[in-house]
């Protein structure tokens, strides 16, 4: 299979500009003669949905949720980038560019990358216009902060919710489609299957998770933009329902899967506090714009914070990398903590926390200024451990947050399935081996309102308007299929609880295909998730029936899948053999501990194919091209 | 710690439901109320019972998804939290917990504790939103807004959709989650083209879907997990009278 980017030709700057003129187009009055469907209603999903219904097709969106709005893309804290260079700091669209793709050290495509700087200045002008509240200076304009992995303040917020705000301001324009009829919502219903005809992607089969109705829906197209699948870790960042369930099945049908195993860990979150622990809850990266990261200098120093003297404490960010200090980018804020953990000088009863401290910022503007900045996040800190951020620093951990791997898609965010799409995190594309702060908003947004819009025309236009009927047999054997594995989960009827798999699984990963990974583990990891899978497939206990709201049936369908999601992962991080952003092979480290690249052998993009069930998959390469960048050693120092 | 759990139990929407009771064992403080949640679901479904379905995602107080009716609060006893973000150190070795699903007309059950809330998803899309369409939008700057109109226009946008209260609310009004949109929008320059018509259609659609109105008892605002304030009902109120002496709905 020879994976095609399809990346426009011409000069970086004018490759989206082109692409956009050459794209066929759909005349308007032939638009309402096409059917989309639209999985998932996160910031990608239902911003490409009421973006499609504007422009006259039949839209079917689905969530799993009983609303739309309650889609993760809403927990998002900090903000979202934009080189709309209000600041006058030296922004531009070129240097958002060069920072994400050095962020994501040197393993994503330049066009993408370069296309999502260019639209980020629309989707603030959009969401403006749209009555999204960011934050304002008391001239009236717009406010912004800076973010990790960036010397330039460009990342605009609504306080410590601008996820929130930004997904209210889709969901309404999703529901203003919704209400004129040219978007119809399905929500609290699953995607199970995707349904293939003459080798093109023409439709779902989805499961209702109230009546547990099997049913298939037809279309021209369909997108997923169905978020990540962190909740493979079992504990991470996600919301408790995010799953890889839909890319899954529809990688199954033949959509390549791209580099699955870079994952990243967010480094400031509130650490584990016990084995009852259900998730983790992120503190925004935003904090370490004020907050200083610190551990004590010595070994088992079990003081409480305010009894160890200040030189006594080690600011190891700011030590180590003075010119980005507490703002280095994740992957390397994350590996930091750690390292200051496995010598030792973790703080908290677990050892496995470090300090954010906020007491300098205080005392340098005032209780007032940094409640107005971040109250609601040290108030969700206090809730949840009890202690309060204003008098003691907060203890922090890294924690698994967002997947960069995902759907292989192409330029115009097409998967290796004709007409199938991937957006926003699902896809594996623009934020390479690591993603910085603010840019998962930015990337679903562009995609939903200013990428596939154009591109999916181009499709359809070259496409004929014939619907296929659901009554058509490549539909009844795709619920055929699905009703089978439903069965087959119920028949069971086993002694280990979902939860016990999930948990089991989560614990594999996290040891050793986590923050750091080797060879050695990795292996062990693979034989361990296999045997897993086996066992569940044997001895899982799942209760009641279909045809009712049946909680543990839901999970148990995404489990099964993450227990063959996470083998894949484990191999493609076996496969990789360097370190780079969120993938760190502790073989391939510099002196000074920093990810240690490969870009002779490994500048490529990994394409899984799936072969059947148990069977290894097939890698295919994508090479990357830099002609834009040089490539070279990351350096935050 | 040891507790008495008191928990609806229904089927589906045609059943009839009852209350059951449950004994569950070392809760830790740590742990938040959905977890222990979880930990009881485990046990019962290892005993072969069915578990309690109950409605939650993201756990971190801000999709507002997650709701129950905690010893007759809405979001339990703390104020200012919704129900994932209280935890059990609020609560006593020895408890007896009640654990109810929201109790109003428009809000279905479901099964157990889960509620069918798609009712305040219909008053949005009668109306809100700005009338927008993707592309074509002046620069984000030209569109300046005092900082304090902004401040406003956010605490009302905050609102998360719980329904908390509507199954706070004695006449199961939604007029606060309502009132919060329409606040922000009638706020802020982009919202303002539209307000007569946006006050007036959503209002007509929460009566459609069978909300009571305000009682002026402020229960709404009292057991907000977010805090949406009282202010934002007075401002739909006069929107709604403005709005209607000179309407411009065709």
């Amino acid at each position: 299979m020879i994976l095609d980017s399809k990346i426009p030709e011409g000069p970086l700057a004018e490759k989206w500009d082109k692409h956009k003129f050459n794209v066929k187009l759909v005349n308007p009055a032939n638009k309402r003669k096409y059917d989309v469907i639209v999985v998932g209603t996160g910031l990608a999903g239902a911003s490409a949905a009421a973006t499609l219904g504007e422009l006259g097709y039949n839209v079917k969106a689905f969530c799993y949720q009983d609303s739309p709005r309650r889609a993760h893309s809403i927990a998002a804290q900090g903000g979202i980038n934009a080189a709309k260079n209000y600041q006058n700091d030296g922004d531009s669209v070129h240097r958002l560019f060069y920072d994400t793709i050095k962020g994501g050290d040197y393993r994503a495509r330049e066009a993408n990358v370069y296309r999502l700087a260019q639209v980020s200045v629309n989707i603030i002008d959009q969401c403006v216009a749209q009555g999204v509240p960011f934050a304002r200076e008391y001239g009236g304009l717009l406010a912004n902060r800076s973010f990790g992995g960036a010397q330039v303040s460009r990342t605009f917020y609504a306080r410590g919710q601008t996820g929130q705000q930004l997904l209210l301001g889709a969901y309404s324009a999703l529901n203003r489609q919704i209400a004129y009829g040219k978007v119809k919502m399905y929500p609290r219903t699953e995607m199970l299957d995707l349904v293939m005809v003459d080798g093109k992607a023409r439709g779902i089969v989805t499961r209702n998770l109230v009546t547990g109705a099997i049913e298939s829906h037809s279309a021209h197209a369909v997108i997923l933009a169905t978020g990540g699948y962190g909740n493979v870790f079992f504990l991470s960042t996600n919301a408790m329902g995010s799953n890889t369930t839909a890319i899954w099945r529809a990688h199954k049908k033949g959509a390549l899967f791209a580099n699955p195993c870079f994952t990243q860990i967010h480094p400031t979150c509130i650490p584990v506090s016990g084995g009852h622990q259900s998730k983790l809850t992120l503190m925004s990266e935003s904090l370490r714009n004020d907050g200083r990261v610190w551990v004590p200098k010595a070994v088992g120093d079990n003081r409480i914070a305010s009894e160890i003297p200040e030189d006594e404490r080690d600011y190891f960010l700011e030590r180590k990398y003075p010119s980005f200090g507490n703002l280095v980018p994740r992957d390397v804020a994350s590996r930091n903590a750690k390292l200051a953990c496995d010598e030792g000088r973790g703080v908290g009863t677990t050892k496995l926390a470090v300090y954010l401290d906020f007491a300098d910022a205080i005392k340098r503007e005032g209780l007032n200024a940094i409640s107005q900045k971040y109250g609601n996040l040290f108030e969700m800190y206090e809730k949840i451990t009890g202690e309060n951020p204003y008098e003691q620093p907060m203890r922090i951990y890294p924690a698994v947050h967002y997947t960069m791997g995902g759907l292989w898609v192409d330029y115009n965010l097409m998967t290796t399935i004709p007409g199938l799409y991937a957006t926003g995190e699902c896809n594996f594309s623009d934020h390479g081996a690591n993603r910085l702060g603010a840019s998962a908003l930015m990337q679903g947004l562009a995609d939903g309102y200013f990428v596939i819009p154009y591109t999916i025309g181009d499709y359809l236009a070259q496409n004929p308007t014939t619907r296929v009927e659901t009554s058509h047999p490549a539909f009844k054997e795709a619920e055929q299929a699905v009703r089978a594995d439903v069965d087959r989960l119920l028949s069971i009827n086993g002694n280990r609880t979902v939860d016990d798999f999930h948990k089991a699984l989560g614990l594999l990963m996290w040891d050793y295909c986590g923050m750091a990974r080797n060879a050695e583990g990795l292996q062990y990891a693979k034989q361990e998730i296999r045997k897993l899978r086996e066992d569940f497939w044997k001895d899982v206990k799942i209760l009641g029936t279909n045809e009712e709201l049946n909680v543990t049936l839901e999970k148990a369908g995404r489990v099964a899948d993450f227990l063959e999601l996470g083998e894949l992962m484990v191999d493609d991080a076996l496969n990789r053999n360097e370190s780079c952003g969120g993938h760190f092979r502790e073989e391939y480290q510099t002196p000074e501990n920093e990810a240690l690249r490969d870009d002779e052998n490994y500048a490529y993009v990994a394409a899984w194919e799936y072969s059947g069930p148990n069977q290894q998959q097939v890698l295919h390469k994508e090479d990357l091209k830099f002609e834009n960048v040089k490539l070279t050693q990351r350096s935050y120092k | 710690m040891n507790l008495t759990l008191k928990v609806w139990r229904q089927r589906n929407s045609q059943a009839a439901g009852k209350l059951e009771t449950y004994q569950v064992k070392d809760i830790s403080p740590e742990m938040s109320f959905l977890e222990m949640m979880d930990v009881l679901n485990e046990d019962l479904l290892r005993g072969g019972v069915d578990p309690i379905a109950f409605d939650h995602d993201c756990r971190e107080g801000i999709c507002g998804m997650c709701s129950l009716y905690i010893n007759g609060r809405a979001h339990g006893p703390e104020r200012g939290t919704t129900t994932c973000q209280l935890h059990m150190r609020k609560f006593s070795d020895g408890d007896t917990i009640t654990i109810e699903p929201w109790r109003a007309g428009p809000f279905p059950i479901l099964k157990d504790l889960c509620v069918d809330r798609s009712a305040l998803d219909r008053i949005q899309q009668a109306g809100g939103y700005v009338s927008i369409n993707t592309g074509g939008v002046p620069d984000a700057n030209e569109i300046p807004i005092p900082k304090l109109i902004a401040d406003k226009a956010f605490d009302a946008a905050t609102c998360i959709g719980c329904g908390a209260c509507v199954a706070a609310c004695k006449n199961s009004s939604a007029m606060l989650f309502t009132s919060a949109k329409i606040s922000q929008l009638a706020l802020l320059p982009q919202g303002k083209v539209e307000r007569k018509t946006r006050v007036e259609n959503m209002v007509a659609q929460m009566d459609i879907e069978g909300f009571g109105a305000c009682s002026n008892i402020g229960a709404c605002a009292a057991e907000c997990p977010v805090g949406i304030s009282l202010e934002n009902i007075a401002m739909m109120n006069r929107e709604y009278v403005s709005a209607k002496f000179t309407s411009e709905n065709v």
